[in-house]
Order: structure tokens, then C-alpha cells, then sequence
């Protein structure tokens, strides 16, 4: 399926979202998930299923203000 | 010092960790500013880049307590979501909650504001919202279930200092016992100086420490500036006048006209 990953489409075999972390490369990076525009715990990764067409927000710390 | 839901924070400085020449220039900012708390945020994280996990371990070598922010965030949606994954990924409850209104001000959305503070609120959150010195808005974010307000001196990164001494201090009268931080806008250790002799708990600046010419150098000057103006506060100060007054006593002077 395709998904758009932080802007990007990308092609995926992943059916959930802690496969499409993995195939994606985060590994056991600190990063946090949101899943179209729902913000996704990390408990619950390994049972949300993905879409053709969804979209992935991955973030991480950042310097702010 | 500041109490900010119950944990006591040891200088009235929160400092931002955006904009900094090198990692090495923002730590020694921090160390010689004193400043207890630093504001974070989370951003879109590159296929192996891992400069996340980075950022995070010189964040935690600085030893202070963590604000993460919901910067740029122009929705109550987006603020919320971000502020849930920001949570996750620092740890913390508390959160800095921006709801950007307008794009040229970066001034806050106070609708929008009130809306994702009550949300927040509700989801167990510790809200620290960037706010306008409004006393109405404020009390809707008291209601919502805020217990420290931060309004801005000026619009975030202009270095204008306090715009509207009068709503500050209006705020800061009408609210004695809550903690009160002065966020934005702030260019120079004067303007932090002046918002703790309004008796304000604290400030929260960035680009006038990370954009100077030498961030240490100026971080000091803020952190002296805030403990001067607190002082000051405390002290009772004098109430201005319009006419002068002499200082030096009047009796006994010479008479050599």
C-alpha cells in the first residue's frame, strides 16, 4: 500500500504501524506517531492497522522556543 | 522562587534552546543563566537521521526541568495532537500550549487557546498557555483548568520587550497568587527586569540569548536582570511622582545668596 509519511509517499508492505516503523527504519528511536492527524500511543502500535492512503506523522525532540 | 504545579523551580528563567550557534554555546547558556527550565518541541523526524535521539541527550545532560511546546500550531486539532505526542516523547505533562492566530503577530488565538487549554486540562495535561495580558481571556483559562498563565511581552522574536505595562500589571493585580511568566517578545535583561519588578514569577525568552552575539555572555545578564528586578519588587518600591522632590535635606543648608 501507499502511505504519505511525513509529507512523502512511500510504498509500504507493513500492514500496522509498528511494521511500517520498522520497515521504515525508526527502530527503537524516540519518535512519536500520529496517524491521520490522531496522535497514536506507542502501546497501541502493533494493533492500528494502516490504509491505502493514510498519512504518518513522524516526529521527535526538537530544539523550541 | 516559581511554583509551577506544585514543583518548585529554582530561578524565575525559562530558556528556549532554538537558534543556538552550536549545541556546545546553548549548554553553556544554560549554565550560566541558571535557568530551571528548558522549552522543546517535537518536529518531523528524517528516515535515519536520528537527530532526535541527539538533541534529547544533550537536553537531558543540561539537568534542568523540560516545557515542551506546541509552536506552530495554528489549530486546537493540531495543538492537541501535538501536544499528545509531545508528551510521549519527553515524558512530561506539562506543555506549553501555543495556538497561533494570526501568522504576521504569531499572536495567540484566544478562542482556540481556551478550547485546546480545556481539552488539555481535561486529559490530565499541566497547561502552560502562551497568552495575550487580557484579563478576560485569562480568567476563561483559569476556568478550563490552567494554574500558571504566560502572556506575551511582545510578539514572539521581535525583542520589543513589554507592550502594554498597563495589562500586565492589571493581570498580575487582578491574579496575586497565581504564577505568572512573561513569554515572548523580550530583547534585553531591562525588559526582564521590568517584568519581575511588575511582580512577576518569571520569563520565558529565547532569541535574545540565542541570537546575540554571545549567548553565555548575555543569558548571565538576563538571569542577574531577573534577580534584580525581583528584588526590587519585593522591596516595596517607591511610587513615581511628577514633581520633583529634593533628596538631600533642605534644613540647614548654607544661606549664600
Amino acid at each position: 500500500m501507499t502511505l504519505t509519511v511525513n509529507g512523502e509517499r512511500v510504498a509500504l508492505r507493513a500492514r500496522t504501524l509498528a511494521e511500517a516503523l520498522e520497515e521504515l527504519g525508526y527502530g527503537e528511536e524516540r519518535i512519536a506517531t500520529a496517524l491521520n492527524e490522531t496522535f497514536v500511543p506507542a502501546v497501541a502500535r502493533e494493533t492500528t492497522m494502516l490504509e491505502d492512503g493514510d498519512r504518518l506523522e513522524i516526529v521527535a525532540p526538537r530544539q523550541g522556543g | 522562587m516559581p511554583i509551577y504545579y506544585g514543583t518548585q523551580i529554582d530561578s524565575p528563567l525559562m530558556l528556549g534552546t532554538a537558534q543556538y550557534p552550536s549545541p556546545a554555546v546553548l549548554a553553556e547558556a544554560f549554565r550560566r543563566s541558571g535557568a530551571g527550565i528548558a522549552t522543546v518541541s517535537v518536529r518531523r523526524e528524517a528516515r535515519g537521521a536520528r537527530a532526535g535521539d541527539g538533541f534529547w541527550a544533550l537536553i537531558r545532560e543540561l539537568g534542568v526541568h523540560i516545557l515542551p511546546n506546541t509552536a506552530g500550531c495554528h489549530s486546537v486539532r493540531e495543538a492537541v495532537t501535538t501536544a499528545q505526542m509531545a508528551r510521549e516523547i519527553f515524558a512530561t505533562d506539562w506543555i506549553k500550549l501555543e495556538v497561533i492566530g494570526h501568522s504576521d503577530t504569531l499572536q495567540p488565538d484566544p478562542f482556540g487557546l481556551v478550547e485546546a487549554a480545556r481539552i488539555l486540562c481535561g486529559e490530565g495535561f499541566k497547561v502552560f498557555p502562551y497568552t495575550t495580558e487580557d484579563l478576560v481571556v485569562a480568567e476563561r483559562l483559569l476556568e478550563a483548568g490552567c494554574e500558571v498563565l504566560m502572556p506575551w511581552g511582545a510578539p514572539i522574536g521581535t525583542g520589543l520587550g513589554l507592550n502594554n505595562v498597563y495589562g500586565l500589571r492589571s493581570l498580575r493585580a487582578h491574579f496575586p497568587d497565581l504564577p505568572l511568566v512573561v513569554d515572548a517578545g523580550l530583547g534585553l535583561p531591562s525588559h526582564a527586569a521590568h517584568a519581575m519588578e511588575l511582580g512577576y514569577d518569571g520569563v520565558l525568552l529565547n532569541t535574545a540569548v540565542a541570537r546575540a552575539g554571545d549567548p553565555a555572555a548575555m543569558a548571565e545578564g538576563f538571569a542577574r536582570a531577573l534577580e534584580a528586578g525581583r528584588l526590587a519588587h519585593g522591596a516595596d518600591p517607591m511610587e513615581p511622582r511628577d514633581m520633583a522632590a529634593p533628596s538631600t535635606p533642605v534644613i540647614g543648608q548654607a544661606f549664600l545668596s
